[in-house]
Order: C-alpha cells, then structure tokens, then sequence
C-alpha cells in the first residue's frame, strides 16, 4: 500500500472511485445519492494529482454498482475510475462512460423550460460525448459541461 | 400519423410533410365537408393568438366539428394554480384531441407524454410551432409549384425567430440557396450555419437590403422585435433598415412571392399589400386547409 492510498482507511469489500476531479466531488455525490446510503464511507478530497492536479476519492463499503449507476457519473467525472474490492484485494478496474440519455440527474439550464417549471424527471440525450452537450428532450435547448447544474 | 401527437417539425418525416402539403390542397378544393362530425377539438391557448387560433377553429367547424377550450388562461383553473399535467389530463377526457399554445418552451411534448389523445403544438414558447412550418411550406409550394431548388430570402430577426429555423430545417431536404438579411444582432445562430455547411447548401448573409433579391424566389419577411435590442437608440437607427417597400420589387422576378407569419408591424409597408407579389393574407388564409389536413390525419379520417 503506498502513502497516497493510507490518506484515508482501505475497505475490506466494496467501491473505490478515484480519479474524481476535487471541485466536482460533491456533484458525484449527489449524482449517487450517497446522502441516503447507511454504508460506511469515505470521502478524500484536494489530493494531490500527476492527472488532474487535485483529485478526490470515495471508498463505499459493501456496496457495488451497476453499470448503469455508475456510468451517470461520468457527465461531471469522465476520468474517475472504480476499484472492485473484496477481502482488500482490487478484483476488477473499470472506466465510466457517460450514457446515451440522462434520466433525471440533471437541470436544464434554460429557465423558460417546462421541466423548470412543473415537476417532471428531466430528460437529455447526449448530443456529444466529447465535449459533454446535452439536449434537452423537452424545450430542445442544448447545454454544455459549463452549463449543467446537477440537481440536489 | 394517426394518433401520433405534433409537436415537432421533425416528429413528421419528409414523406409525411409531403403527405400532408397533398392533403391541404385536397381540402383547399373541398373545405366544407362533414369529416369532423361527432368530434370534439380542444384549443387551450395560455397565450394570445389571432391566426392560429382562429384558423384552428375555423378549420373544425368547416369540417363540421366542436369547439371547446379557452383563448386565455384567465379564464381557466391555471389562474388557480393548476398545473399543465392536470389541465391536459382532464380536457384529454372531454376531447378528440387537443390543440394547445404555451408559453413555455417543452411543454407541448410534456402535454403529449400525458395526454392519451394527440396533442398539436400551436407553439410552445420559443421552441416550436410546426403547423406554421407546414403552412409556410404549403404556400412556397402552391406559389412556386415545387419545393426544390428555391432561392429563399430571410429578412429580419433571424436570431430569435423560431418560424425561421423551422423553416430553414424543413427545406434543408431540397436544395435550397439560403439569403439571410438581417442586422448584425440578430443574424442566423452558428448551430443553423453548421447545419447548412455539413449539407453543402449555399448561403449568404446581407447586412441590408440589396439589388440581389432580383434573385429571390420567396422573400420571407419577420418582425424586429424592440425588446431584442438592449439599445433603444440603435433600434430605432436600424428598425427602417428592414422595411420591405413597393418600389424596391420592381426588378424581382415574376413568381417571387413575399411571405410573413404575421403579425407585421412596420416591416413591409402597406404600399405592397396591392402588388401581386404580396401573398401574407392567402398564406394565413391557407393555413386553415393545412390544419384541416394535419387534424384529418391524426384522427384517422384521411
């Protein structure tokens, strides 16, 4: 184990994400709705990064995601990648890639936009995936990274 | 199409459109009938409308048809804080389909999620109002006999102006030159640009009107709105910049035809309203056949 790692405690079984960038962790947090989790977790943040300057890092005990739970992440931290933990041991690397549609994680960023103003899930399909451009289902508008707001 | 909600233009494909361009002049023929007896439309306009409105309900009672709706939400239970859902809900019960203007954008595709009988967008905010896309196309075609191969003018506000990108999206299928006059803040976004250039169709851009719509086919004229410009000084400098007169048709061509979703304001002056170029009146007056052909479709009756 070396001394990045010890900065917060290792899991026995469960997720490691890492790789998130430092300014967006609270974003992933509220994409995977950990606030409602009773599983122990840990959150790193302002860690120091060859790749993204300063990283953050979530270890979640007992817990593994779908892939389809975890891809959601990838529209705010398209690098984080996720570490498969059992007895210590990483099992298993994965990548995230951001889906072809978002359900509901979202706002849009147009306030004249019906799902602004009634409540309804939002929806966007993923115009591109390299520059992260959403659009929406309803008003048609289309946003990008700088204008997407995650909803609480 | 049956039982398929518009809300979109690009919900119907090119076939489709042709479909129901055919169907209009069917119906331009033969207005009067009994197509629609038994059948109750709802119109729900949070918004005013004159032509598109009238020409909805005038289009259901000449095909024999009821009316029920509201021409303002004042008058309705939104003014008791009703939401959309629960309002389309409800007339889904008491109607045929629903014809519904909104003020905000995405709420026709809401309405159409919701409802269990179709919905046809009369306008949705800034977002769509394909049924005047429909229109626009039925009488490029009625005047010019083809879709294919027009020089089509823009001329006014062609930043805001969603009659104008639906337009430029429903002909990008046939070959059009695009010429765009407009002021310097108001013209063609890049998104409809890019659109044009990954097609290779050919487009120009004028800061003003100029000897060049001899070449026009269709001049479609729109209104500057005042409040686009954040200085009134500069609005009242440019606004007669855009105004179309008499005396600069003389050396257009002979089918050229001048369109405008109305309302005008001051952009074409009343002294063209007698020259056979001006076709604005009979283009609204044939939106009535295209909304007779767009209900008969999505109820199944043609």
């Amino acid at each position: 184990m070396n001394k990045k790692e010890l900065k917060v405690n290792a899991i026995k079984d469960g997720t490691v994400i890492d790789h998130i960038p430092a300014k967006d962790l609270f974003k992933v947090i509220r994409i995977l709705k950990l606030d409602k989790y009773n599983n122990q977790i840990t959150f790193g943040t302002n860690l120091e990064s060859k790749k993204l300057g300063y990283k953050a890092i979530i270890k979640i005990s007992d817990k593994f995601f779908e892939d389809d739970e975890i891809n959601k992440i990838a529209l705010v931290a398209s690098d984080a990648n996720l570490n498969i933990i059992r007895d210590y041991q990483v099992i298993e690397k994965k990548t995230v890639t951001i889906p072809d549609q978002i359900i509901g994680i979202a706002k849009c960023f147009n306030p004249k936009c019906i799902t602004n103003n009634e409540e309804i899930i939002t929806k966007f399909t993923v115009v591109s995936k390299k520059d992260v451009s959403l659009k929406c289902h309803y008003c048609e508008k289309i946003m990008d990274k700088a204008q997407l707001i995650i909803n609480q | 199409m049956k039982n398929k909600s518009l809300v979109s233009i690009n919900d119907y494909s090119t076939e489709e459109i042709m479909q129901i361009l055919e169907l209009a002049k069917y119906f331009e023929e033969n207005t009067e009938q009994n197509l629609l007896a038994g059948k109750v439309i709802a119109t729900l306009f949070y918004e005013p409308s004159t032509r598109t409105r009238l020409s909805f309900e005038s289009a259901v009672q000449r095909l024999g048809g009821s009316i029920i709706g509201f021409s303002d939400s004042n008058s309705s239970s939104v003014t008791k804080g009703e939401s959309l859902k629960d309002t389309i809900m409800t007339v889904a019960n008491y109607s045929d389909l629903i014809v519904m203007r909104h003020p905000l954008d995405g709420s026709a595709r809401y309405a159409s999620e919701v409802s269990n009988v179709p919905i046809i967008n009369a306008g949705d905010g800034a977002n769509q109002h394909p049924t005047q896309t429909l229109l626009d196309l039925y009488s490029i075609k009625k005047t010019q006999g083809t879709l294919k191969n027009l020089n089509i003018f823009l001329v006014g506000d062609l930043k805001y102006g969603r009659t104008v990108h639906s337009l430029l999206l429903a002909l990008m299928d046939f070959n059009p030159i695009f010429n765009f006059i407009s002021h310097e803040k108001l013209k063609m976004p890049d998104e409809y640009k890019l659109l044009l250039d990954a097609r290779k169709i050919k487009y120009y851009e004028h800061k003003e009107f100029t000897d060049i719509i001899s070449e026009a086919d269709i001049i479609y004229m729109t209104r500057t709105q005042r409040e686009r410009f954040s200085d009134q000084l500069e609005y009242e400098k440019t606004k007669d910049t855009y105004v179309l007169r008499n005396a600069m048709l003389i050396n257009t061509k002979p089918n050229m035809k001048i369109l405008h979703p109305l309302p005008r304001v001051n952009e074409i002056n009343i002294d063209v309203d007698d020259n056979n170029k001006a076709y604005y009146f009979t283009q609204a007056l044939n939106g009535v056949y295209v909304r007779q052909a767009i209900i008969t479709k999505i109820l199944g009756l043609k």
